[in-house]
């Protein structure tokens, strides 16, 4: 029987990945953009189960607002990576290194 | 209550988003040729939007009637007070962006953008949200508003390396805050059956349990990012190097106002019957803050880095109160976040006049040397605000940091409060190092151009408001923060 503690679980794993995507991750910023999806989707798949769990609509109406939400974010991120993109050439990690101490 | 009513209630929105909208098609149809009727526009909502607001700030306003849409929003003095605060730092952000936008600082595509002042516009609706959230769900819409829009303002100028990496690390690390503090909501509204803030705060009684715990952390820790306390401020000096300096200027002061508001309402509404749980973790960010904002600014080279490390430092003094967790200390919080608004807005006008005669703007310590022989003007003004950040006493920053102190002290919190103080003598080094850079250096005389007659205005009002006829404002300021927290413990 799979129960809301199996969710949660799952739900709690997406998220560790998502924050170790974004800050193990020495490559690429795309890979940062999908790590921050992957915890939206871990917060989305905790809001529903437990929507379930609680027999209550709230948390899928949530649910259903962070994906909206998250969909604006990603188009403003990939904006700013383009821009980016144009004066420098890279978006490797490494190289957002322009201003530092 | 009926849906006229609630349309009343958040009218100054209204008038915003409407006035946004409309601009927005504007922006589309005129281009950047209408760029400074589009500010001038949008500068007129935000004052018609203040001045929507002064009845209800002035006589005090609270209890269910300040329920909007089925308590999805409230707005009462409080949220009202941090409105007025962020309306005057969104004019101010807007008056001072054409002259940095038309000088070669600006890069290849001189003269401002239209979008920059509806961004602006969006921005002061989202943060204006955020105040009067009732209910995680309007919570996070009104920061994701305010957050988007942020992160475009940071990288408005798109030729510019530095203003497109500030808006990229602002962007990632922002993404990130959002998520944990999403989490942190999704545990809360797990553990205590819902998303409003009566609701999660009836759930949260008595002894916690460790997923509650867990996302009243996530919670904390999401908003820390948002106002840059230390364990979550590694973002703030390179967002405040890279993005343009009227946009750093509007980060420096609005959005700061909305997230401290913010968690004031969040850890007194929902957290209020756990303050031990809370308590600690807030007054950990707020000596970290302090100590580290004045270790982190000495050496800086760059004065808008050098700001960022003192505005982390000010959080931490704004979080003191906080920690204090009475009205008290709410009090004297509003207090502190009103005066470091024009402290911060001060400074960073002046450093908007620190350019030649070609309208290159410098930034740095190297630039500023003996500018009390080439610009006399500037360097008084920015003492008085230096000053006033060190808390020296006839400024009203000293009045700030005495009334944080004495909430400390009368709450029993002696030894906080000796940590506070000790940093903040730390603190002065840097402060007092611009003094003596501007008047005891050799001159080296790159500053010397004219500057437009709106950054005059501000940095006189500014430094005005700092100087000690500032002490005849505290008497109304008190009362009208004395009202505003009485509003926030209503609920508890």
């Amino acid at each position: 029987m799979i129960g809301i503690e199996h969710y949660l679980t799952v739900g709690a794993i997406l998220f560790v990945l998502g924050v170790l995507g974004i800050f193990l991750n020495r490559k690429n910023v795309i890979v940062i953009l999908m790590a921050v999806e992957l915890i939206l989707l871990a917060v989305n798949l905790n809001l529903v189960a437990f929507s379930a769990f609680l027999q209550d609509l709230t948390g899928q109406v949530f649910a259903m607002l962070v994906l909206t939400v998250a969909a604006a974010e990603a188009a403003i991120g990939l904006a700013i990576l383009v821009i980016y993109f144009r004066t420098r050439g890279s978006i490797a990690v490494d190289d957002i290194n322009r201003m530092k101490g | 209550m009926d849906f006229a009513a609630s349309f009343a209630l958040v009218l100054p929105e209204l008038v915003l988003t409407g006035t946004g909208l409309a601009l927005l098609l504007v922006a589309a149809w005129g281009g950047d040729k209408a760029a400074r009727q589009i500010a001038i526009a949008a500068a007129a909502a935000l004052f018609v939007a203040g001045i929507l607001i002064v009845p209800g700030l002035h006589f005090g306003t609270d209890g269910p009637a300040t329920l909007a849409f089925g308590g999805l929003l409230k707005v009462d003095s409080y949220a009202l007070f941090a409105k007025a605060l962020i309306y005057l730092s969104a004019i101010a952000a807007l008056m001072i962006a054409p002259p940095f936008f038309a000088s070669p600082s600006a890069g290849t595509e001189r003269g401002m953008r239209a979008e920059y002042p509806v961004l602006v516009l969006f921005a002061a609706v989202g943060m204006s949200l955020m105040v009067s959230a009732n209910d995680f769900m309007s919570l996070y819409l009104g920061l994701e508003l305010n957050s988007l829009s942020a992160y475009v303002l940071a990288a408005i100028l798109r030729r510019d390396t530095r203003s497109g990496e500030a808006g990229l690390k602002y962007f990632v690390l922002g993404a990130l805050a959002s998520g944990i503090l999403l989490y942190g909501m999704s545990l809360l509204y797990g553990f205590t059956g819902g998303t409003a803030f009566a609701a999660v705060r009836a759930g949260l009684t008595g002894e916690m349990g460790t997923g509650a715990l867990f996302g009243v952390i996530f919670v904390l820790s999401g908003l820390a990012f948002k106002i840059s306390a230390v364990p979550f401020h590694m973002w703030t000096p390179d967002v405040y190097e890279g993005a343009p300096t009227p946009v750093t200027a509007f980060f420096a002061t609005a959005p700061k106002v909305a997230a401290v508001a913010l968690t004031a309402r969040v850890v007194f509404e929902v957290f209020g019957g756990q303050v031990t749980a809370w308590q600690q973790i807030v007054m950990f960010m707020a000596l970290a803050s302090i100590i580290f904002g004045a270790l982190g600014a000495i050496g800086q080279e760059n004065l808008k880095r050098l700001l960022a490390y003192s505005s982390i430092n000010n959080i931490g003094f704004i979080l003191l109160g906080l920690a204090v967790a009475n009205a008290d200390g709410a009090s004297a919080m509003l207090v502190y976040l009103f005066i470091y608004v024009a402290m911060s807005i001060g400074c960073f006008v002046a450093l908007l006049m620190l350019r030649d005669e070609e309208g290159n703007l410098y930034e740095t310590f190297t630039d500023i040397r003996g500018l009390s022989v080439t610009q006399p003007a500037i360097a008084w003004a920015l003492l008085i605000f230096m000053f006033s950040l060190a808390g020296i006493p006839p400024l009203l920053g000293f009045y700030a940091k005495f009334v944080v102190f004495q909430a400390t002290i009368e709450a029993g919190l002696v030894a906080f409060g000796a940590i506070a103080i000790a940093a903040s003598v730390i603190g002065a080094f840097y402060y007092i190092k611009f003094v003596k850079v501007m008047f005891f250096d050799e001159p080296v005389g790159v500053v010397t151009g004219k500057s437009e007659a709106s950054h005059w205005t501000l940095l006189g009002l500014t430094a005005l408001i700092i100087s000690p006829l500032g002490y005849l404002l505290t008497p109304s300021l008190a009362d009208l923060a004395d009202k505003a927290a009485a509003s926030l413990f209503l609920a508890v």
